[in-house]
């Protein structure tokens, strides 16, 4: 099947197919699955620039109703993703403009493929870190040792939050007494800037940040971070189409097998274990990576 | 495998099957009507289809949604929980 706007010829059967792997993610995981459905659409022959605005597009469409059902549970800070956007929207207008500097050089594909690979190598490396700790704690736990397991972070984020930096900020509803405006404003601004560049809600950036760096906790930063894939992903939606990055056609049909993947992935959350679908989903990423790697040796999209 | 998860996926095969059907109607017909004018868009009138991008994207997010939630509703997935 043709798609006349980005000169594609895509089985729209794939799309779905991959609109559906990337909702079953997204409803076990929470997270957007950008890092996957970036490197199937350069993989389906869309050229680079197409895939960052498309992937965009289709990231909107499935936080939106994700971020209301976060927002009906209480775990959306509108304070922080307010003052997160003052980051964010910069972040996101420098990537696509980045984007669209490389497109007239006429080099998208290689150095946003190069950034993509080493983002893919790093949540897979990250997710095999973290199965490979949360399964250290079950031996000590089961061995009777305990240990608190936040140690090194909950350092990392006190001093973060001890930062000499005014204006300070205080967000009670993410359990933050005192934090430098320009902290927040710094980690959107690099969420910003990867989604601007890679397309997708930058999730795999902004969230462990909001965690680990911030101290937020977890159920806010998830529900803050799909507000905050609203805004981002929709100013980037935006910009990039004025810019013609955004096969809306190609958004759309993939988002259909989002949709019904996310209620899988959700149902799938009550009766498997998170720890061996984690261990499932490592090499998954390694795939995107070998595919984008297979494009660019080629010297474009892969058909 | 946990009991009753095998019921839990013979409702959810259903519920794929009769969501596939609709949502196959649904993206020809908007690839049909919508797919020419979309183009045009994009080559004459570049705001309208920013716009526009959003919008239907948005629109379709919570529409889908909607009728996923339906679905799941009829079928009595929640309720084999």
């Amino acid at each position: 099947m043709d798609f006349p706007i980005s000169h594609a010829h895509i089985n729209p059967v794939y799309l779905i197919l991959t609109g559906f792997f990337v909702g079953v993610m997204g409803g076990f995981f929470g997270v957007g699955g950008s890092f996957l459905a970036g490197p199937a659409l350069f993989g389906f022959g869309v050229p680079m620039n197409f895939v960052v605005g498309t992937d965009l597009a289709h990231i909107v469409g499935k936080s939106v109703v994700a971020a209301r059902k976060h927002h009906s549970l209480g775990n959306v800070d509108f304070k922080l993703g307010l003052l997160m956007v003052l980051g964010t929207i910069p972040g996101v207008e420098l990537g696509a403009q980045i984007i669209e500097r490389l497109k007239r050089v006429g080099n998208v594909d290689v150095p946003v493929g190069i950034a993509f690979m080493v983002i893919l190598l790093s949540v897979s490396g990250f997710m095999a870190w973290e199965t490979w700790k949360t399964s250290a704690r079950r031996i000590r736990k089961t061995q009777g040792k305990k240990r608190s397991e936040n140690n090194a972070f909950a350092k990392v984020h006190r001093r973060i939050q001890k930062l000499p930096l005014p204006p300070y900020i205080k967000l009670p509803q993410s359990n933050i007494g005192q934090i430098s405006l320009w902290v927040i404003v710094g980690v959107a601004f690099i969420g910003g800037l990867c989604s601007g560049f890679l397309g997708g809600g930058a999730g795999y950036i902004r969230m462990p940040a909001m965690i680990y760096l911030l101290g937020i906790p977890t159920h806010v930063a998830v529900g803050t971070d799909l507000f905050e894939i609203i805004i981002s992903a929709g100013y980037g939606t935006v910009s990039h189409a004025l810019k013609g990055n955004v096969d809306i056609l190609i958004a759309l049909v993939m988002h259909t097998g989002a949709a019904i993947g996310a209620q899988l992935g959700t149902v799938l959350t009550q009766y498997i274990s998170p720890v061996r679908l984690r261990m499932a989903f490592i090499p998954l990423p390694l795939i995107g990576c070998v595919i984008i790697l297979c494009g660019l040796l080629k010297g474009g999209p892969v058909k | 495998m946990k009991p009753g998860i095998k019921a839990v996926f013979k409702s959810f095969s259903v519920e794929f099957l009769i969501y596939s059907v609709l949502v196959v109607s649904y993206f020809l017909l908007v690839l049909h009507f919508l797919g020419p004018w979309l183009n045009h868009l994009f080559q004459q009138e570049r705001k309208t289809y920013a716009a526009m991008a959003v919008l239907l994207i948005i629109a379709q997010g919570i529409l889908l949604e909607q009728l996923t939630r339906l679905l799941v509703r009829v079928i009595g997935i929640n309720k084999q929980h």
